[in-house]
């Protein structure tokens, strides 16, 4: 191989290049690890398995969202069907804590729910 | 017994008749606004005020940007044809028709707009996709269109009911979040001189057979769910 050096010189720098993601967050002391999600304070059931929640709540919010819209019903499980109403005012009081750090660890765009959808963390303190 | 044709005829429409009569069959809303007691109190806004109160009405003064669900507009406005009554010049309130025949939902593309079994003309925001075909084919006027992001301009939030979003259009949805909670619409239950009556159409025929009323552009035969009494 006459270019040896070259070679080595300009895989090194690729390498360097392409690993630069992981060793930047090595470097800033971030890890792969998934945030630390605020937990509703009294645990109970949810209005589904955790593991389906985990995957599946914008698939639940979707149907949920149909359901009272489209064919009036309100109800699902004995639970009110709402996002701000139910899951935001009696489990998951903080979209910050909760919604926000999962969303932005996953890099997830939108959602849009919030653009109409009002926080009720936001009118508690509104009126203070 | 032998079962005669004759008979039969009669069990079989006595039958049709029996389930065509069935108790519980849908509703359909309608609303009877009495203008004599509307004006009774000049320059009330009380059904206006609690209507964009209970659902975040953005409050913005540039007409051409306005968002409105209820309002009073000249009265000769409204009934064109019987403008040269003592009544021109008096406010009419006017609102969503939730018409029978609605424009509205047939230019609709996406959906977003229907006519629900109870002739509720609703709107599903989260469809709605800004085209503003409704906005062109409602006759009164009755949509809105958000031109930029209403929150802003929604004096105090109330956190039972959503906001909307820039790009969509909006009207009244006769407070179906009310009904489904055995509630009257906000507007009904405010007004000091319950000028607005609200309920089944069939219930309403005693008052509508009683005192004259006129409906908005009835020549457009999109037969709207509003009666005034005049």
């Amino acid at each position: 191989m006459r270019d040896q050096g070259l070679i080595y010189a300009g895989l090194a720098v690729f390498l360097g290049l392409i690993t630069f993601p992981v060793s930047y967050n090595l470097a800033a002391g971030k890890t792969s690890k998934p945030p630390e999600l605020q937990k509703p304070a009294e645990a109970r059931q949810c209005v589904a398995s955790v593991d389906y929640m985990r995957r599946s709540h914008m698939d639940l919010l979707i149907d949920w969202r149909d359901l009272v819209v489209r064919d009036g019903v309100r109800k699902y499980k004995g639970y009110e069907i709402s996002l701000t109403n139910t899951c935001m005012r009696q489990c998951h009081t903080s979209k910050q804590e909760f919604c926000d750090r999962c969303h932005a660890y996953v890099g997830v765009q939108g959602p849009y729910c919030m653009d109409c959808h009002v926080d009720p963390r936001q009118i508690a303190e509104a009126r203070r | 017994m032998k079962i005669t044709r004759k008979r039969f005829l009669a069990a079989g429409g006595g039958a049709l008749l029996a389930v065509a009569r069935l108790p519980g069959a849908a509703k359909r809303w309608a609303m009877v606004i009495d203008l004599g007691k509307c004006h009774k109190l000049d320059g009330c806004t009380k059904c206006i005020d609690a209507c964009h109160r209970a659902h975040n009405v953005a409050q913005i003064r540039d007409r051409a940007r306005e968002v409105k669900w209820v309002w009073k507009e000249p009265f000769e406005h409204v009934f064109p044809q019987q403008a040269d009554t003592p009544l021109a010049g008096k406010p009419a309130l006017v609102t969503c028709n939730h018409c029978d025949q609605p424009p509205c939902v047939r230019v609709c593309p996406t959906g977003a707009t229907w006519k629900r079994d109870d002739g509720i003309v609703a709107m599903d925001w989260h469809r709605c996709i800004g085209c503003r075909y409704c906005v062109a084919a409602c006759p009164y006027g009755s949509r809105s269109f958000n031109w930029s992001d209403p929150r802003p301009h929604v004096p105090v939030l109330n956190g039972g009911y959503p906001t909307r979003s820039k790009g969509v259009v909006e009207k009244c949805t006769f407070c179906e979040e009310r009904l489904a909670k055995g509630q009257l619409p906000a507007c009904v239950e405010v007004c000091p001189e319950k000028a607005i009556t609200f309920g089944d159409f069939r219930e309403l025929q005693p008052i509508l057979r009683q005192r004259f009323n006129l409906r908005r552009k009835p020549e457009l035969g999109t037969r709207p769910q509003i009666f005034y009494i005049v």
